[in-house]
């Protein structure tokens, strides 16, 4: 039976093969579901609650394209991928978009043939120890045994950090993000090395957070972002420009609550142009006017999204720091809606 | 001959004797099997030393065990500094761990599914039962799919009228010639299967609505996508491994070739590389927009892999056979399928068994590595799970439980396939 399906699916395929596909946007409408890819399970960034609904800032931004799109926050299909399979899946097709803690790098975006819609979280490469092991910068670590998770830019910064600087270290290759906690914590490396958003709630989780340290350097930079395939302006703007609205939300004091209120209309043109009021941006990016309105509704701007997934309220704890708004002293710049 | 004859008889039965004494009883017994010699001994002290030493290590951490707890840390507050178990994430996420994302008010239908699959099984594993119970083992696997999946009923229907189709063209061209009829009967029901069966299904859905709400593969997981990937390929490795075994001893060059190039490919590349293949690759040569069912890939490749296996394990038990067998099949005048299945193969799968089960044990627990391939199996949900804030930091738990769930499974095909030897022993050992 089973292979019968097969052979249907396959003459289907053939049959429809004439048709050529009309864009990422018409498809995922045509098919009333985004298909966003994530990661199978990162702690603040994206994870399944017990009853299957997906959490995070990976998910939420996907909530906020599918609300955009289609009207629906919940309109959308999320595919766990791994980091060997995620960018195979975006350029298959398997995904619409990927929302996965990934590091927009000159060769993903070139070499792999993505488009980056821009960043939704700056982050960098840090390394955190036990306490007892008197290590004060990542200098200390000359010879340490060092735990990372494979297929990662992580490998590669390691790797390039400690042979700039003329120093040894033992990799132990891990799968994923939960067996290098339980790997740590039983002994078998010094440090662990990530991005510091992941250290911090790696460690919040630890019987005694206490007794490990983060160290204060950071040797990589790695702005995380949501990606499509390349070659789809259309798709690559929408998805861009929602990031966007997001942003340009929390700069301009919309939220999840009072966004009803100021879309009727307010003095600040921005806010009026951003919901719909003025100009005809949505008509622009092929949406309608009340695109951005629906995404802030349905997720909250930039800021709400941060403090509901990691901010200090949470027990992941992350502080904004480079996250914060521009006008704060953070690198989140809002491009302008004009 | 005269009984009075015979001076004395005895008329009861001697009593055993007692033993002697200092043979026997529980110190003869560990005299003999756990000190005999000073290897022995040292290794009975060793191993009482290890077990000691796992007690005392694991018992205080089960002893605490905690069910009532909603969060990793709230086991630690309850626990306070004591070493325990949190096994208020199986409490907690059990559901999730067996049935993935599948809606919870439609458990019942896996259930179910499982339920009938153990009814299904009884005829075919059992020899007790009547055999023609046989026929719901037939039709089971349609109704499964319908109950996991959902959707209409007429589908599943539409594929078994497939073989009702093949049956007919079969039984009207064989008179023929059996190998026309054969092909003539697999055109049909493809034929039947790419264009008749989709239109059928519609037309009889419109007539007679039964249709059950759909469930798409992606909210399949846990231990029902386990059970699916492992028992579909169980149950259509075994035939296949058969016909491959039976083409890779075939005296027709094209047969043979086919056989063997198929078997030593896929014996040569990693299991992880098909699934890679099913999962990424496949989306590269089909048309865009296909919707070709991921678990359905996965099963094809899970299946053919375990086949390649398989037909090896069976060519062993087909040459364990003494050629006499053979000779006496044709001496007999029966012709090659005959042979094959009245005297050949019920011995040689008899000394398979073991090979067999093995391979089926393999595969199952093979299912797990679906998650590399981004699907929610039993162990790709406990990585899902460990990510969210509440129980970020637990660890053994979910592994304890995964493996015991694996474990009841594997063991209990191992057992089946020891009462299945004993069952079809016919020597006099």
């Amino acid at each position: 039976m089973k292979m019968t399906i097969a052979l249907a699916t396959l003459a289907a395929a053939t049959l429809t093969a004439g048709i050529a596909s009309a864009g990422t946007m018409a498809d995922v409408q045509a098919r009333g579901k985004l298909n966003c890819g994530v990661t199978g399970g990162q702690a603040g960034f994206s994870a399944p609650d017990a009853s299957g609904a997906w959490h995070g800032m990976d998910v939420d931004y996907c909530r906020a394209v599918a609300a955009a799109v289609l009207k629906d926050p919940n309109a959308v299909t999320f595919v766990p991928t791994t980091g060997q399979t995620r960018f195979t899946a975006l350029a298959s097709g398997e995904i619409d978009i990927l929302s996965r803690t990934t590091t927009w790098t000159f060769s993903r975006d070139v070499d792999l043939k993505f488009t980056f819609a821009g960043v939704n979280y700056y982050d960098g490469q840090a390394f955190m120890v036990p306490k007892s092991l008197g290590a004060k910068s990542a200098r200390d670590l000359n010879g340490a045994t060092v735990c990372i998770q494979t297929g990662t830019t992580t490998e590669l910064n390691l790797a390039e950090y400690f042979r700039k600087n003329n120093m040894k270290y033992d990799p132990v290759p891990v799968e994923n993000n939960g067996d290098v906690q339980q790997k740590y914590l039983a002994g078998a490396c010094d440090v662990i090395t990530s991005d510091g958003s992941d250290l911090a709630s790696t460690r919040s989780s630890f019987k005694d957070p206490q007794d490990h340290i983060i160290l204060p350097d950071v040797i990589s930079k790695e702005p995380l972002g949501p990606l499509v395939r390349q070659g789809d302006d259309q798709w690559a703007d929408v998805a861009r420009w929602t990031l966007n609205a997001l942003l340009a939300a929390e700069e301009l004091g919309i939220t999840s609550e009072n966004v009803e209120k100021l879309s009727a209309g307010t003095d600040n043109p921005e806010v009026n142009r951003l919901l719909g009021k003025e100009d005809k941006l949505g008509e622009m990016l092929g949406l309608d006017p009340a695109w951005a309105k629906r995404a802030i509704a349905s997720v909250g701007n930039y800021g709400e999204i941060f403090a509901r997934n990691v901010g200090d309220k949470t027990p992941i704890g992350l502080a904004r720091g480079q996250n914060a708004l521009w006008t704060q002293g953070g690198l989140m710049y809002p491009l302008p809606f004009r | 001959m005269n009984l009075h004859n015979v001076s004395w008889v005895r008329q009861e039965m001697v009593l055993p004797s007692a033993r002697p004494a200092g043979q026997g009883g529980p110190r003869e017994w560990m005299r003999k099997n756990l000190f005999d010699g000073w290897l022995s001994t040292l290794l009975t002290v060793a191993s009482v030393t290890a077990i000691a030493w796992l007690i005392v290590a694991i018992a205080p951490w089960l002893g605490n065990s905690i069910w009532k707890a909603n969060s990793l840390a709230e086991c630690r507050q309850l626990l306070d500094g004591a070493p325990g178990a949190c096994w208020g994430v199986i409490r907690d996420r059990w559901p999730q761990l067996l049935f993935g994302f599948y809606p919870a008010d439609l458990y019942w239908r896996p259930v179910l599914a499982f339920a009938l699959l153990l009814a299904a099984l009884a005829p075919v594993l059992f020899r007790a039962l009547p055999s023609r119970t046989l026929w719901f083992s037939a039709v089971y696997p349609g109704l499964a799919g319908w109950l996991i999946w959902g959707g209409s009923l007429w589908f599943p229907v539409a594929v078994y009228l497939g073989f009702a189709v093949a049956a007919g063209l079969f039984a009207s061209t064989a008179r023929a010639s059996q190998g026309l009829g054969l092909s003539v009967a697999g055109l049909g029901a493809a034929l039947w299967w790419v264009y008749a069966a989709q239109p059928f299904s519609s037309a009889a859905n419109a007539v007679i609505p039964i249709v059950l709400e759909a469930v798409p593969s992606r909210e399949i997981g846990g231990f029902l996508l386990s059970i699916i990937i492992g028992v579909t390929g169980i149950a259509t490795s075994l035939p296949l491994g058969i016909l491959l075994a039976l083409g890779r001893r075939s005296g027709l060059p094209l047969i043979y070739m086919l056989s063997v190039v198929f078997i030593e490919f896929i014996r040569g590349v990693p299991l992880i590389t098909l699934l890679f293949t099913a999962s990424l690759l496949l989306n590269y040569f089909l048309p865009p927009g296909t919707n070709f069912d991921l678990i359905l890939r996965v099963v094809i490749m899970v299946t053919l892999f375990a086949s390649a296996y398989m037909a090896e394990v069976i060519r062993g038990g087909l040459a364990g056979l003494p050629c006499g067998q053979y000779e006496a099949a044709e001496a007999l005048g029966l012709d090659y399928w005959k042979a094959q299945r009245l005297i050949i193969l019920p011995q040689a799968l008899k000394i398979s068994i073991p090979g067999i089960v093995n391979t089926f044990i393999g595969l199952f627990k093979d299912t797990t590595l679906v998650m590399f391939i981004g699907l929610l199996d039993p162990i790709a949900l406990a990585a899902a799970i460990r990510a969210n804030t509440e129980w970020q930091g637990i660890y053994w738990e979910l592994f304890i439980f995964i493996g015991a769930v694996f474990f009841i499974f594997c063991f209990g095909m191992s057992r089946y396939s020891m009462y299945l030897e004993r069952r079809l022993k016919t020597d006099h050992r």
